[in-house]
Protein backbone atom coordinates (compact mmCIF):
# COMPACT_ATOMS: atom_id res chain seq x y z
CA UNK A 1 0.00 0.00 0.00
CA UNK A 2 1.23 3.37 -0.90
CA UNK A 3 2.39 5.59 1.87
CA UNK A 4 -0.32 8.05 2.86
CA UNK A 5 0.72 11.62 2.15
CA UNK A 6 0.57 14.08 4.97
CA UNK A 7 -1.87 16.94 4.73
CA UNK A 8 0.50 19.88 4.69
CA UNK A 9 -1.94 22.49 5.99
CA UNK A 10 -2.88 20.39 9.00
CA UNK A 11 0.75 19.56 9.68
CA UNK A 12 1.83 23.21 9.59
CA UNK A 13 -1.03 24.26 11.82
CA UNK A 14 -0.19 21.60 14.40
CA UNK A 15 3.56 22.19 14.46
CA UNK A 16 3.03 25.90 14.87
CA UNK A 17 0.98 25.08 18.00
CA UNK A 18 4.00 23.25 19.39
CA UNK A 19 2.59 19.74 18.86
CA UNK A 20 5.48 17.23 18.69
CA UNK A 21 6.50 16.23 15.18
CA UNK A 22 5.54 12.57 15.54
CA UNK A 23 2.00 13.40 16.61
CA UNK A 24 1.59 16.17 14.05
CA UNK A 25 2.55 13.76 11.27
CA UNK A 26 0.07 11.12 12.41
CA UNK A 27 -2.74 13.66 12.63
CA UNK A 28 -1.90 15.11 9.24
CA UNK A 29 -2.03 11.65 7.66
CA UNK A 30 -5.39 11.01 9.26
CA UNK A 31 -6.59 14.33 7.78
CA UNK A 32 -5.56 13.16 4.29
CA UNK A 33 -7.46 9.90 4.63
CA UNK A 34 -10.54 11.73 5.91
CA UNK A 35 -10.40 14.15 3.01
CA UNK A 36 -10.11 11.36 0.42
CA UNK A 37 -13.09 9.55 1.87
CA UNK A 38 -15.18 12.69 1.88
CA UNK A 39 -14.30 13.28 -1.76
CA UNK A 40 -15.48 9.76 -2.58
CA UNK A 41 -18.70 10.46 -0.75
CA UNK A 42 -18.06 7.84 1.92
CA UNK A 43 -19.58 8.66 5.23
CA UNK A 44 -17.17 8.53 8.07
CA UNK A 45 -17.71 8.03 11.76
CA UNK A 46 -20.12 5.64 13.46
CA UNK A 47 -23.42 4.86 11.74
CA UNK A 48 -26.52 6.44 13.20
CA UNK A 49 -29.07 4.13 14.81
CA UNK A 50 -31.63 4.26 12.02
CA UNK A 51 -28.95 3.61 9.42
CA UNK A 52 -27.88 0.50 11.34
CA UNK A 53 -31.46 -0.76 11.52
CA UNK A 54 -31.85 -0.15 7.81
CA UNK A 55 -28.68 -2.14 7.04
CA UNK A 56 -29.97 -5.01 9.15
CA UNK A 57 -33.32 -5.03 7.39
CA UNK A 58 -31.54 -5.02 4.04
CA UNK A 59 -29.48 -7.97 5.11
CA UNK A 60 -32.55 -9.89 6.23
CA UNK A 61 -34.28 -9.24 2.97
CA UNK A 62 -31.34 -10.49 0.97
CA UNK A 63 -30.31 -13.54 2.93
CA UNK A 64 -32.75 -14.26 5.75
CA UNK A 65 -35.61 -16.02 3.95
CA UNK A 66 -33.93 -17.64 0.98
CA UNK A 67 -30.45 -18.92 1.74
CA UNK A 68 -30.76 -20.01 5.34
CA UNK A 69 -33.41 -22.70 5.20
CA UNK A 70 -36.53 -22.99 7.27
CA UNK A 71 -34.89 -22.75 10.67
CA UNK A 72 -33.39 -19.43 9.76
CA UNK A 73 -36.60 -18.16 8.29
CA UNK A 74 -38.61 -18.74 11.46
CA UNK A 75 -35.84 -17.43 13.62
CA UNK A 76 -35.77 -14.26 11.62
CA UNK A 77 -39.46 -13.83 12.04
CA UNK A 78 -39.19 -14.19 15.83
CA UNK A 79 -36.11 -12.14 16.33
CA UNK A 80 -36.48 -8.79 17.99
CA UNK A 81 -35.38 -6.13 15.58
CA UNK A 82 -31.96 -4.57 15.92
CA UNK A 83 -30.10 -7.72 16.97
CA UNK A 84 -29.00 -10.87 15.14
CA UNK A 85 -30.15 -14.25 16.38
CA UNK A 86 -27.55 -17.06 16.32
CA UNK A 87 -29.24 -18.49 13.22
CA UNK A 88 -29.03 -15.18 11.46
CA UNK A 89 -25.43 -14.91 12.33
CA UNK A 90 -24.81 -18.39 10.93
CA UNK A 91 -26.64 -17.37 7.77
CA UNK A 92 -24.54 -14.29 7.50
CA UNK A 93 -21.38 -16.35 7.77
CA UNK A 94 -22.69 -18.70 5.12
CA UNK A 95 -23.47 -15.76 2.93
CA UNK A 96 -20.06 -14.31 3.33
CA UNK A 97 -18.57 -17.67 2.44
CA UNK A 98 -20.43 -17.42 -0.80
CA UNK A 99 -22.78 -20.36 -0.29
CA UNK A 100 -25.97 -18.53 -1.13
CA UNK A 101 -25.04 -17.86 -4.68
CA UNK A 102 -23.93 -21.42 -5.27
CA UNK A 103 -20.19 -20.90 -5.37
CA UNK A 104 -18.75 -23.07 -2.58
CA UNK A 105 -16.12 -21.80 -0.24
CA UNK A 106 -12.73 -23.35 -0.64
CA UNK A 107 -12.69 -26.85 0.79
CA UNK A 108 -16.36 -26.85 1.74
CA UNK A 109 -18.69 -28.85 -0.48
CA UNK A 110 -21.50 -26.74 -1.93
CA UNK A 111 -24.24 -28.81 -0.30
CA UNK A 112 -22.54 -29.01 3.04
CA UNK A 113 -24.33 -27.78 6.14
CA UNK A 114 -21.04 -26.70 7.59
CA UNK A 115 -19.78 -23.23 7.21
CA UNK A 116 -16.15 -24.04 7.81
CA UNK A 117 -13.69 -26.80 7.32
CA UNK A 118 -11.58 -28.46 9.97
CA UNK A 119 -7.98 -27.54 9.66
CA UNK A 120 -6.56 -28.78 12.94
CA UNK A 121 -7.46 -29.36 16.57
CA UNK A 122 -5.60 -27.01 18.84
CA UNK A 123 -5.80 -27.04 22.63
CA UNK A 124 -7.14 -23.74 23.95
CA UNK A 125 -3.79 -22.96 25.54
CA UNK A 126 -2.18 -23.19 22.10
CA UNK A 127 -4.24 -20.30 20.80
CA UNK A 128 -3.79 -17.96 23.69
CA UNK A 129 -1.24 -18.60 26.38
CA UNK A 130 -2.75 -17.31 29.59
CA UNK A 131 0.10 -17.44 32.06
CA UNK A 132 -1.47 -15.36 34.80
CA UNK A 133 -4.96 -15.58 36.15
CA UNK A 134 -6.69 -12.34 36.89
CA UNK A 135 -6.12 -11.75 40.58
CA UNK A 136 -7.17 -9.38 43.27
CA UNK A 137 -4.08 -7.22 43.50
CA UNK A 138 -3.09 -3.90 44.98
CA UNK A 139 -0.19 -1.56 44.36
CA UNK A 140 3.01 -2.30 46.23
CA UNK A 141 3.34 1.41 46.80
CA UNK A 142 1.71 2.53 48.98
CA UNK A 143 -0.07 -0.55 50.36
CA UNK A 144 2.69 -3.13 50.92
CA UNK A 145 5.48 -0.67 51.61
CA UNK A 146 3.46 1.06 54.34
CA UNK A 147 2.74 -2.24 56.08
CA UNK A 148 6.40 -3.17 55.88
CA UNK A 149 7.46 0.20 57.19
CA UNK A 150 5.17 -0.04 60.20
CA UNK A 151 6.36 -3.59 60.94
CA UNK A 152 9.95 -2.43 60.70
CA UNK A 153 9.37 0.49 63.06
CA UNK A 154 7.59 -1.72 65.57
CA UNK A 155 10.34 -4.34 65.55
CA UNK A 156 13.01 -1.64 65.73
CA UNK A 157 11.28 -0.08 68.70
CA UNK A 158 10.98 -3.40 70.54
CA UNK A 159 14.64 -4.16 69.96
CA UNK A 160 15.71 -0.71 71.09
CA UNK A 161 13.63 -0.78 74.27
CA UNK A 162 14.81 -4.28 75.20
CA UNK A 163 18.42 -3.29 74.53
CA UNK A 164 18.05 -0.13 76.57
CA UNK A 165 16.87 -1.95 79.67
CA UNK A 166 18.61 -5.33 79.52
CA UNK A 167 22.35 -5.65 79.12
CA UNK A 168 23.88 -8.47 77.12
CA UNK A 169 25.50 -11.23 79.12
CA UNK A 170 29.19 -10.80 79.91
CA UNK A 171 31.01 -13.19 82.25
CA UNK A 172 34.58 -13.57 83.51
CA UNK A 173 37.46 -14.02 81.08
CA UNK A 174 37.52 -17.39 79.33
CA UNK A 175 39.40 -19.99 81.31
CA UNK A 176 39.95 -23.38 79.68
CA UNK A 177 40.93 -24.87 83.03
CA UNK A 178 37.78 -23.89 84.87
CA UNK A 179 34.66 -25.65 83.59
CA UNK A 180 31.50 -23.88 84.72
CA UNK A 181 28.85 -26.17 86.09
CA UNK A 182 26.60 -26.57 84.21
CA UNK A 183 28.15 -25.85 80.80
CA UNK A 184 25.38 -25.15 78.38
CA UNK A 185 25.17 -24.51 74.64
CA UNK A 186 23.10 -21.53 73.35
CA UNK A 187 19.37 -22.07 73.83
CA UNK A 188 18.66 -23.16 70.25
CA UNK A 189 21.05 -26.09 70.71
CA UNK A 190 19.82 -27.06 74.16
CA UNK A 191 17.33 -29.50 72.65
CA UNK A 192 20.31 -31.35 71.19
CA UNK A 193 22.19 -31.17 74.46
CA UNK A 194 19.14 -32.61 76.15
CA UNK A 195 19.17 -35.48 73.65
CA UNK A 196 22.75 -36.19 74.72
CA UNK A 197 21.29 -37.51 77.97
CA UNK A 198 19.42 -40.22 76.12
CA UNK A 199 21.57 -41.10 73.10
CA UNK A 200 25.14 -41.69 72.11
CA UNK A 201 26.74 -38.33 71.19
CA UNK A 202 26.96 -39.37 67.55
CA UNK A 203 23.23 -39.98 67.43
CA UNK A 204 22.29 -36.88 69.42
CA UNK A 205 24.82 -34.50 67.93
CA UNK A 206 25.10 -35.61 64.32
CA UNK A 207 22.55 -38.19 63.22
CA UNK A 208 19.40 -36.64 64.65
CA UNK A 209 20.07 -33.03 63.58
CA UNK A 210 21.39 -34.18 60.19
CA UNK A 211 18.46 -36.44 59.43
CA UNK A 212 16.14 -33.81 60.88
CA UNK A 213 17.36 -31.06 58.55
CA UNK A 214 17.30 -33.31 55.50
CA UNK A 215 13.81 -34.51 56.36
CA UNK A 216 12.71 -30.91 56.82
CA UNK A 217 13.99 -30.00 53.37
CA UNK A 218 12.54 -33.13 51.81
CA UNK A 219 9.09 -32.40 53.26
CA UNK A 220 8.34 -30.14 50.33
CA UNK A 221 8.88 -33.04 47.95
CA UNK A 222 7.30 -35.78 50.04
CA UNK A 223 4.02 -33.98 50.62
CA UNK A 224 2.12 -34.79 47.42
CA UNK A 225 -1.17 -33.33 48.62
CA UNK A 226 -1.91 -30.38 46.32
CA UNK A 227 -4.28 -28.64 48.72
CA UNK A 228 -3.12 -25.89 51.03
CA UNK A 229 -6.38 -25.77 52.98
CA UNK A 230 -5.96 -26.79 56.63
CA UNK A 231 -9.03 -29.04 56.50
CA UNK A 232 -7.43 -31.09 53.71
CA UNK A 233 -4.07 -31.58 55.35
CA UNK A 234 -4.85 -32.64 58.88
CA UNK A 235 -2.11 -35.27 58.87
CA UNK A 236 0.63 -32.90 57.69
CA UNK A 237 -0.35 -30.22 60.19
CA UNK A 238 -0.63 -32.72 63.01
CA UNK A 239 2.80 -34.19 62.28
CA UNK A 240 4.44 -30.78 62.13
CA UNK A 241 2.73 -29.67 65.34
CA UNK A 242 3.81 -32.90 67.01
CA UNK A 243 7.47 -32.46 66.05
CA UNK A 244 7.51 -28.77 66.95
CA UNK A 245 5.98 -29.48 70.36
CA UNK A 246 8.43 -32.31 70.92
CA UNK A 247 11.31 -30.05 70.03
CA UNK A 248 10.01 -27.26 72.26
CA UNK A 249 9.77 -29.69 75.16
CA UNK A 250 13.41 -30.71 74.65
CA UNK A 251 14.59 -27.11 74.40
CA UNK A 252 12.64 -26.17 77.54
CA UNK A 253 13.93 -29.19 79.40
CA UNK A 254 17.53 -28.43 78.46
CA UNK A 255 17.09 -24.74 79.21
CA UNK A 256 15.21 -24.65 82.48
CA UNK A 257 15.18 -28.14 83.95
CA UNK A 258 18.86 -28.99 83.81
CA UNK A 259 21.26 -27.80 86.49
CA UNK A 260 24.74 -28.72 87.72
CA UNK A 261 26.10 -31.80 85.96
CA UNK A 262 23.22 -31.31 83.50
CA UNK A 263 21.08 -33.18 86.03
CA UNK A 264 17.35 -32.68 86.33
CA UNK A 265 16.27 -29.75 88.52
CA UNK A 266 12.99 -28.02 89.21
CA UNK A 267 13.53 -24.33 88.42
CA UNK A 268 11.14 -23.20 91.17
CA UNK A 269 13.08 -25.23 93.74
CA UNK A 270 16.71 -25.03 92.60
CA UNK A 271 16.62 -21.82 90.59
CA UNK A 272 17.43 -21.08 86.96
CA UNK A 273 20.56 -22.33 85.20
CA UNK A 274 20.02 -20.52 81.96
CA UNK A 275 21.88 -17.74 80.17
CA UNK A 276 21.26 -16.04 76.86
CA UNK B 1 14.65 40.88 58.83
CA UNK B 2 14.60 39.28 55.36
CA UNK B 3 11.44 37.43 54.46
CA UNK B 4 11.80 33.70 55.01
CA UNK B 5 10.95 31.51 52.00
CA UNK B 6 7.61 29.71 52.26
CA UNK B 7 7.42 25.95 52.54
CA UNK B 8 6.30 25.52 48.96
CA UNK B 9 9.15 27.71 47.79
CA UNK B 10 11.67 25.57 49.66
CA UNK B 11 10.06 22.46 48.21
CA UNK B 12 10.17 23.87 44.71
CA UNK B 13 13.79 24.94 45.02
CA UNK B 14 14.99 21.60 46.32
CA UNK B 15 13.00 19.47 43.91
CA UNK B 16 13.14 21.47 40.73
CA UNK B 17 16.78 21.15 39.81
CA UNK B 18 19.05 18.91 37.81
CA UNK B 19 20.68 17.12 40.71
CA UNK B 20 17.45 16.22 42.50
CA UNK B 21 15.88 15.00 39.27
CA UNK B 22 18.94 12.91 38.48
CA UNK B 23 18.63 11.11 41.80
CA UNK B 24 14.87 10.52 41.91
CA UNK B 25 13.59 8.86 38.78
CA UNK B 26 10.21 9.67 37.25
CA UNK B 27 7.49 8.26 39.48
CA UNK B 28 9.49 8.62 42.64
CA UNK B 29 7.37 9.96 45.45
CA UNK B 30 10.13 12.47 46.18
CA UNK B 31 10.08 13.95 42.71
CA UNK B 32 8.12 17.06 41.86
CA UNK B 33 4.75 16.27 40.37
CA UNK B 34 4.11 12.91 42.01
CA UNK B 35 0.37 12.40 41.97
CA UNK B 36 -1.52 9.62 43.69
CA UNK B 37 -2.63 7.97 40.44
CA UNK B 38 -2.38 4.38 39.26
CA UNK B 39 0.35 5.40 36.87
CA UNK B 40 2.53 7.05 39.48
CA UNK B 41 1.91 4.28 42.00
CA UNK B 42 3.14 1.77 39.43
CA UNK B 43 6.14 3.91 38.55
CA UNK B 44 6.98 4.42 42.20
CA UNK B 45 7.64 0.69 42.48
CA UNK B 46 9.01 0.16 38.99
CA UNK B 47 11.50 3.00 38.94
CA UNK B 48 12.86 2.25 42.37
CA UNK B 49 15.69 0.02 43.53
CA UNK B 50 13.02 -1.82 45.51
CA UNK B 51 11.83 -3.23 42.19
CA UNK B 52 14.52 -5.85 42.80
CA UNK B 53 12.46 -7.07 45.72
CA UNK B 54 8.87 -6.17 44.97
CA UNK B 55 6.68 -6.34 41.88
CA UNK B 56 4.43 -3.39 40.99
CA UNK B 57 1.37 -5.14 42.38
CA UNK B 58 0.91 -7.76 45.05
CA UNK B 59 -2.00 -10.01 45.98
CA UNK B 60 -4.38 -8.22 48.28
CA UNK B 61 -4.70 -11.12 50.71
CA UNK B 62 -0.93 -11.17 51.25
CA UNK B 63 -1.16 -7.78 52.93
CA UNK B 64 -3.30 -9.08 55.74
CA UNK B 65 -1.10 -9.20 58.79
CA UNK B 66 -2.37 -12.67 59.62
CA UNK B 67 -1.07 -14.12 56.38
CA UNK B 68 2.67 -13.64 56.73
CA UNK B 69 2.76 -11.97 60.14
CA UNK B 70 5.59 -10.11 58.39
CA UNK B 71 7.90 -12.80 59.71
CA UNK B 72 10.09 -13.24 56.65
CA UNK B 73 10.40 -9.50 56.28
CA UNK B 74 11.20 -9.06 59.95
CA UNK B 75 13.86 -11.77 59.77
CA UNK B 76 15.44 -9.83 56.95
CA UNK B 77 15.11 -6.55 58.84
CA UNK B 78 16.88 -8.12 61.82
CA UNK B 79 19.59 -9.39 59.49
CA UNK B 80 20.11 -5.81 58.28
CA UNK B 81 20.11 -4.42 61.84
CA UNK B 82 22.64 -7.08 62.83
CA UNK B 83 24.85 -6.13 59.90
CA UNK B 84 24.80 -2.46 60.85
CA UNK B 85 25.37 -2.99 64.58
CA UNK B 86 27.95 -5.65 63.75
CA UNK B 87 29.97 -3.26 61.62
CA UNK B 88 29.89 -0.77 64.48
CA UNK B 89 31.23 -3.39 66.90
CA UNK B 90 33.98 -4.36 64.45
CA UNK B 91 35.53 -0.90 64.81
CA UNK B 92 36.31 -1.65 68.43
CA UNK B 93 37.02 -5.35 68.50
CA UNK B 94 40.19 -7.40 67.91
CA UNK B 95 39.82 -11.17 67.62
CA UNK B 96 42.90 -11.90 69.69
CA UNK B 97 43.18 -14.12 72.76
CA UNK B 98 45.83 -16.06 74.63
CA UNK B 99 47.82 -15.43 77.76
CA UNK B 100 48.91 -11.79 77.97
CA UNK B 101 46.92 -10.74 74.88
CA UNK B 102 43.33 -11.06 75.93
CA UNK B 103 42.39 -8.30 73.51
CA UNK B 104 39.01 -9.69 72.55
CA UNK B 105 37.82 -9.75 76.11
CA UNK B 106 39.37 -6.37 76.93
CA UNK B 107 37.80 -4.84 73.83
CA UNK B 108 34.40 -6.14 74.82
CA UNK B 109 34.73 -4.55 78.21
CA UNK B 110 35.89 -1.36 76.59
CA UNK B 111 32.93 -1.31 74.21
CA UNK B 112 30.59 -1.56 77.16
CA UNK B 113 32.39 0.86 79.43
CA UNK B 114 33.83 3.63 77.25
CA UNK B 115 32.55 3.53 73.69
CA UNK B 116 29.68 5.94 73.10
CA UNK B 117 26.52 3.88 72.66
CA UNK B 118 28.77 0.81 72.82
CA UNK B 119 26.70 -1.00 75.41
CA UNK B 120 23.46 -0.21 73.62
CA UNK B 121 24.77 -1.37 70.25
CA UNK B 122 26.18 -4.56 71.73
CA UNK B 123 22.83 -5.24 73.41
CA UNK B 124 20.99 -4.68 70.13
CA UNK B 125 23.38 -7.01 68.36
CA UNK B 126 22.97 -9.78 70.88
CA UNK B 127 19.20 -9.55 71.46
CA UNK B 128 18.69 -9.05 67.74
CA UNK B 129 20.56 -12.28 67.05
CA UNK B 130 18.43 -14.28 69.48
CA UNK B 131 15.33 -12.64 68.09
CA UNK B 132 16.31 -13.48 64.52
CA UNK B 133 16.67 -17.19 65.31
CA UNK B 134 13.20 -16.96 66.77
CA UNK B 135 11.56 -15.07 63.89
CA UNK B 136 13.16 -17.33 61.27
CA UNK B 137 11.81 -20.34 63.11
CA UNK B 138 8.32 -18.83 63.34
CA UNK B 139 8.50 -17.84 59.66
CA UNK B 140 9.20 -21.45 58.80
CA UNK B 141 6.23 -22.59 60.88
CA UNK B 142 3.89 -20.12 59.18
CA UNK B 143 5.13 -21.23 55.73
CA UNK B 144 4.48 -24.82 56.69
CA UNK B 145 0.97 -24.26 58.02
CA UNK B 146 0.02 -22.39 54.87
CA UNK B 147 1.31 -25.22 52.72
CA UNK B 148 3.35 -22.50 51.04
CA UNK B 149 6.14 -24.97 50.23
CA UNK B 150 3.99 -26.82 47.69
CA UNK B 151 4.76 -26.66 43.98
CA UNK B 152 6.18 -24.47 42.54
CA UNK B 153 7.73 -23.39 45.84
CA UNK B 154 9.47 -26.63 46.93
CA UNK B 155 12.91 -25.39 46.12
CA UNK B 156 12.42 -22.13 47.96
CA UNK B 157 11.55 -24.16 51.01
CA UNK B 158 14.89 -25.94 50.63
CA UNK B 159 16.63 -22.57 50.31
CA UNK B 160 14.77 -21.65 53.49
CA UNK B 161 16.09 -24.68 55.34
CA UNK B 162 19.59 -23.67 54.28
CA UNK B 163 18.91 -20.14 55.54
CA UNK B 164 17.73 -21.55 58.86
CA UNK B 165 21.00 -23.47 59.16
CA UNK B 166 22.99 -20.38 58.21
CA UNK B 167 21.12 -18.28 60.77
CA UNK B 168 22.02 -20.79 63.49
CA UNK B 169 25.64 -20.80 62.31
CA UNK B 170 25.79 -17.00 62.33
CA UNK B 171 24.45 -16.91 65.84
CA UNK B 172 26.68 -19.70 67.09
CA UNK B 173 29.92 -18.35 65.58
CA UNK B 174 29.17 -14.97 67.15
CA UNK B 175 28.60 -16.56 70.51
CA UNK B 176 32.32 -17.25 70.92
CA UNK B 177 33.56 -13.74 70.21
CA UNK B 178 33.17 -12.11 73.68
CA UNK B 179 35.67 -14.74 74.84
CA UNK B 180 34.17 -15.04 78.28
CA UNK B 181 33.39 -18.19 80.22
CA UNK B 182 29.91 -18.44 78.72
CA UNK B 183 31.33 -18.19 75.20
CA UNK B 184 34.09 -20.76 75.25
CA UNK B 185 32.18 -23.37 77.21
CA UNK B 186 29.07 -23.13 75.08
CA UNK B 187 31.25 -23.57 72.02
CA UNK B 188 33.15 -26.41 73.65
CA UNK B 189 29.89 -28.27 74.21
CA UNK B 190 28.80 -27.62 70.63
CA UNK B 191 32.03 -28.61 68.93
CA UNK B 192 32.43 -31.73 71.05
CA UNK B 193 29.22 -32.99 69.52
CA UNK B 194 30.63 -32.38 66.04
CA UNK B 195 33.61 -34.48 67.10
CA UNK B 196 31.32 -37.48 66.97
CA UNK B 197 30.73 -37.19 63.23
CA UNK B 198 31.23 -40.70 61.86
CA UNK B 199 34.65 -41.48 60.37
CA UNK B 200 35.91 -37.86 60.14
CA UNK B 201 34.91 -36.75 63.63
CA UNK B 202 38.36 -35.73 64.85
CA UNK B 203 39.19 -33.98 61.58
CA UNK B 204 35.91 -32.05 61.60
CA UNK B 205 36.57 -30.92 65.12
CA UNK B 206 40.16 -29.96 64.28
CA UNK B 207 39.05 -27.83 61.36
CA UNK B 208 36.37 -26.15 63.44
CA UNK B 209 38.69 -25.39 66.33
CA UNK B 210 41.79 -24.63 64.31
CA UNK B 211 43.60 -26.99 66.66
CA UNK B 212 42.98 -29.85 69.05
CA UNK B 213 41.43 -27.68 71.72
CA UNK B 214 39.62 -24.37 71.77
CA UNK B 215 42.11 -21.50 71.74
CA UNK B 216 43.22 -18.26 70.05
CA UNK B 217 43.11 -19.92 66.63
CA UNK B 218 39.51 -20.88 67.18
CA UNK B 219 38.66 -17.29 67.99
CA UNK B 220 40.27 -15.94 64.83
CA UNK B 221 38.67 -18.64 62.73
CA UNK B 222 35.20 -18.10 64.13
CA UNK B 223 35.60 -14.35 63.82
CA UNK B 224 36.29 -14.62 60.10
CA UNK B 225 33.43 -17.06 59.70
CA UNK B 226 31.13 -14.77 61.66
CA UNK B 227 31.86 -11.43 60.03
CA UNK B 228 32.71 -12.53 56.51
CA UNK B 229 32.10 -16.04 55.36
CA UNK B 230 28.70 -16.93 56.80
CA UNK B 231 27.14 -13.49 56.10
CA UNK B 232 28.45 -13.69 52.54
CA UNK B 233 26.88 -17.08 51.96
CA UNK B 234 23.70 -15.95 53.70
CA UNK B 235 23.35 -12.92 51.44
CA UNK B 236 23.65 -15.14 48.38
CA UNK B 237 20.94 -17.47 49.62
CA UNK B 238 18.76 -14.53 50.64
CA UNK B 239 19.05 -13.19 47.10
CA UNK B 240 17.96 -16.56 45.71
CA UNK B 241 15.17 -16.77 48.29
CA UNK B 242 13.70 -13.38 47.39
CA UNK B 243 14.14 -13.91 43.68
CA UNK B 244 12.34 -17.23 43.86
CA UNK B 245 9.42 -15.73 45.79
CA UNK B 246 8.74 -13.52 42.77
CA UNK B 247 9.46 -16.16 40.15
CA UNK B 248 7.18 -18.62 41.93
CA UNK B 249 4.30 -16.20 41.49
CA UNK B 250 4.61 -14.00 44.55
CA UNK B 251 3.24 -14.84 47.91
CA UNK B 252 1.29 -18.13 48.04
CA UNK B 253 -2.42 -18.43 48.62
CA UNK B 254 -5.08 -17.34 49.32
CA UNK B 255 -5.71 -20.60 51.16
C1 LIG C 1 17.22 -15.73 57.03
C2 LIG C 1 16.09 -16.28 57.03
C3 LIG C 1 14.90 -15.98 56.13
C4 LIG C 1 14.51 -14.79 55.59
C5 LIG C 1 15.15 -13.41 55.78
C6 LIG C 1 13.32 -15.06 54.81
C7 LIG C 1 12.59 -14.10 54.12
C8 LIG C 1 11.39 -14.34 53.48
C9 LIG C 1 10.46 -13.33 53.04
C10 LIG C 1 10.65 -11.83 53.19
C11 LIG C 1 9.41 -13.96 52.47
C12 LIG C 1 8.13 -13.28 51.92
C13 LIG C 1 6.89 -13.71 52.65
C14 LIG C 1 6.91 -13.63 54.14
O1 LIG C 1 7.39 -12.62 54.70
O2 LIG C 1 6.46 -14.59 54.77
C15 LIG C 1 9.68 -15.38 52.50
C16 LIG C 1 8.88 -16.36 51.97
C17 LIG C 1 9.15 -17.72 52.02
N1 LIG C 1 10.09 -18.34 52.83
FE1 LIG C 1 11.55 -17.36 53.83
N2 LIG C 1 13.02 -16.40 54.86
C18 LIG C 1 13.97 -16.99 55.68
C19 LIG C 1 14.01 -18.32 56.05
C20 LIG C 1 13.13 -19.29 55.59
C21 LIG C 1 13.03 -20.62 56.10
C22 LIG C 1 13.81 -21.16 57.29
C23 LIG C 1 12.10 -21.27 55.33
C24 LIG C 1 11.61 -22.71 55.41
C25 LIG C 1 12.28 -23.71 55.80
C26 LIG C 1 11.62 -20.34 54.33
C27 LIG C 1 10.72 -20.64 53.33
C28 LIG C 1 10.00 -19.69 52.64
C29 LIG C 1 9.00 -19.98 51.64
C30 LIG C 1 8.60 -21.38 51.11
C31 LIG C 1 8.46 -18.75 51.25
C32 LIG C 1 7.30 -18.50 50.27
C33 LIG C 1 6.08 -18.35 51.14
C34 LIG C 1 4.83 -17.95 50.42
O3 LIG C 1 4.86 -17.79 49.19
O4 LIG C 1 3.80 -17.82 51.12
N3 LIG C 1 12.26 -19.14 54.53
N4 LIG C 1 10.89 -15.59 53.14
Amino acid sequence: MAEVQIDQATYDALTSQGVPDRIARAKAKAATVRKEKQEQGVEIGPKSADQATKALAEFRENFGGSGGGTATATAVADAPSGRLTPEERAARVRASLGQTNGSPSIGVPADSKHTHRLLALVPPSGIQQVSDKQQDKVYTWPHLLLVEFVALLAMGAVLLVVSYFIDATFRELANPNLTPNPSKAPWYFLGLQELLRYFHPMVAGVTIPGVGLIALGATAYMDKNPSAKPENRKFANMSMTFFMCLWTVFVFAGSFFRGPGFNWVWPWVDGLFFEL
Amino acid sequence: MPKLPSWSEIQKNTQDNVIWKSIFRPGSIYRKGYRDTSRDRALAAMNNVLYHLHPVKVKRHGLKLTYTYCLGGLSFFLFVVLTITGIFLMFFYTPAAGAGTELAYADMRNIQASVTFGQLVRNMHRWGAHLMVFTVFLHMARVFYHGAYKPPREFNWVVGVILLTLTLLLSFTGYLLPWDQLAIWAVTVGTEMMGFTPVFGKQVQFVLLGGAVIGPNTLLRWYVLHVLFVPFVTVIFLAVHFWRIRKDGGISGPL
